[in-house]
């Protein structure tokens, strides 16, 4: 079974249609970017797939199931483009409390974002990255079968980035499906699949080595660039 | 309903309110400094305070733990939080029962914190039971954390969440039979008292205040509130939306 199945979804939002006959299916087992200017309906995307957007036309399901369903939400990870944790939390009781809605244990997750010395910390008292870190853990605790994360490696040092991107790869190496978005396309050599997104439409679906195939360059900026220029 | 994820809950608002041991201290001290006041008011009038004092023990509970409710639920709906938590295993019924078991929890401290005052040091004369005053002004708290949350439910901000404290509360001030016995009000105002819950908190607080004993009368006006209390909180479950524009 595919972890998501969506056909011809369509988004109006404040009158403005933001998502526009997106038909997409993603695997269990690789990483997924999904790529596009901001304003292009990522977010939107990420909310239909975690059952929080309102006004859904069309189809989407999780694993088989309806979006926002129990089913469904025993299965999905989601972490918001907001950081969206307790700031008048410690990061240890902040991810304790999302393990304990899953029923999970913390485990090693605080080790794998590199939190763990500074568990004990209050979130206001961190900074952008490190909150962004603590939204991530609690989006990866109680190891969920899909992990949709917006934008995760926003406003992080290159180094930071680096070892994000290698969790990534270890979290679908042990079984999770993974969309990650991102508006920094030069990250898409991280992913082993791209969605390509603008004004609402799936402009392609492909691999890295498939965009630079297709547009004759190794730059994946231009790539896009020449990709969008050419549809 | 999953009891885990609602105590997981409760423990998780208790540990927010740890870290914010001054939001904790007014809600304990404010009550005690207000009943104070009123018998400093009636220093003279020694009746006149035995009959608003058991009333307002009720009253207080209301008004802090519904400010206090209704603000936290809001700032998880405009930090993300609520969305995030919406998209977990937890449902929204167990998500409110976490919120109203703290917030209970909080205000029974508090209640039995401005009883002891009140019936003590201040010398409040009551002729019912202390320990059913003291479990009636505990329900009014729970009742305040369902009226709370379902007040978020229809307010986007700050400013529009603080302001359904008049129209929610001050009303049922108004027509709960303190300022004037709800029977001598004219015929459509006391139908309105009739179906809001702080009447019957009053009621309550009244036949505590005046007679010995208890009377199948006063455990009625306990369970109304505490129905009033559990359809708010079902309410507040209906009205919390999944998905969000």
């Amino acid at each position: 079974m595919k972890a998501v199945d969506i056909d011809g979804l369509r988004v109006v939002r404040g009158g403005r249609v933001v998502l526009s006959g997106v038909d997409l299916s993603l695997s269990a087992g690789r990483v997924i970017g999904l790529f596009g200017p901001s304003g292009s309906g990522k977010s939107t995307l990420i909310r239909s797939i975690a059952g929080v957007q309102s006004r859904v036309e069309g189809t989407v399901s999780v694993f088989g199931a309806e979006p926002g369903s129990a089913a469904a939400r025993r299965a999905v990870g989601y972490m918001t483009q907001a950081s969206s944790i307790y700031e008048d939390l410690t990061i240890a009781e902040n991810v304790g409390y999302f393990a304990a809605l899953r029923g999970a244990d913390v485990g090693s997750v605080l080790e794998r974002v590199q939190l763990d010395p500074w568990s004990g910390q209050l979130v206001r008292n961190l900074s952008g990255g490190q909150r962004a870190r603590v939204s991530l853990a609690a989006a990866l605790v109680g190891e969920p079968q899909l992990l949709l994360l917006d934008e995760p490696t926003v406003g992080l040092d290159p180094l930071l980035r680096r070892d994000l991107w290698s969790l990534f790869r270890e979290l679908v190496s042990e079984g999770a499906a993974l969309l990650v978005s991102s508006h920094v396309l030069d990250e898409g050599r991280h992913c082993d699949e791209l969605i390509l997104l603008r004004e609402g439409r799936v402009v392609a679906q492909l691999t890295p080595a498939e965009l630079s195939r297709r547009t004759g360059t190794d730059d994946l900026d231009e790539a896009f660039i020449r990709l969008i220029e050419a549809a | 309903m999953s009891l885990a994820r609602t105590l997981a809950t409760a423990r998780r608002v208790l540990l927010q309110l740890r870290h914010d041991p001054r939001t904790v201290a007014l809600i304990m001290l404010v009550p005690c400094v207000l009943e104070t006041l009123l018998r400093l008011i009636y220093t003279h009038h020694r009746a006149a305070f035995d009959e608003a004092g058991a009333p307002l023990l009720a009253f207080f509970p209301l008004t802090t733990v519904f400010l206090v409710t209704s603000i936290a639920l809001l700032r998880e709906r405009v930090s993300g939080t609520l969305e995030r938590l919406l998209t977990t295993p937890i449902g929204r019924l167990e998500l409110l029962g976490g919120y109203a078991l703290s917030f209970g929890l909080l205000a029974a401290v508090q209640a039995t914190l401005v009883s002891a005052l009140t019936l003590g040091p201040l010398g409040l004369r009551v002729n019912g039971p202390v320990v059913v005053l003291v479990v009636l002004a505990i329900c009014v708290a729970v009742l305040g954390t369902g009226l709370g949350l379902l007040a978020s439910a229809f307010a986007r901000s700050e400013f529009q969440v603080v302001q359904f404290f008049p129209v929610i509360v001050i009303p049922q001030l108004l027509l709960c039979g303190l300022l004037i016995a709800r029977q001598r009000m004219p015929v459509g105002l006391h139908a309105i008292s009739d179906v809001l819950p702080l009447s019957y908190a009053v009621d309550g607080m009244h036949h505590l205040s005046r007679q010995a004993g208890t009377s199948l009368a006063l455990w009625g006006d306990i369970a109304i509130v505490l129905a009033f209390a559990a359809g708010a909180l079902l309410l507040g479950a209906v009205t919390l939306r999944r998905r969000t524009d």
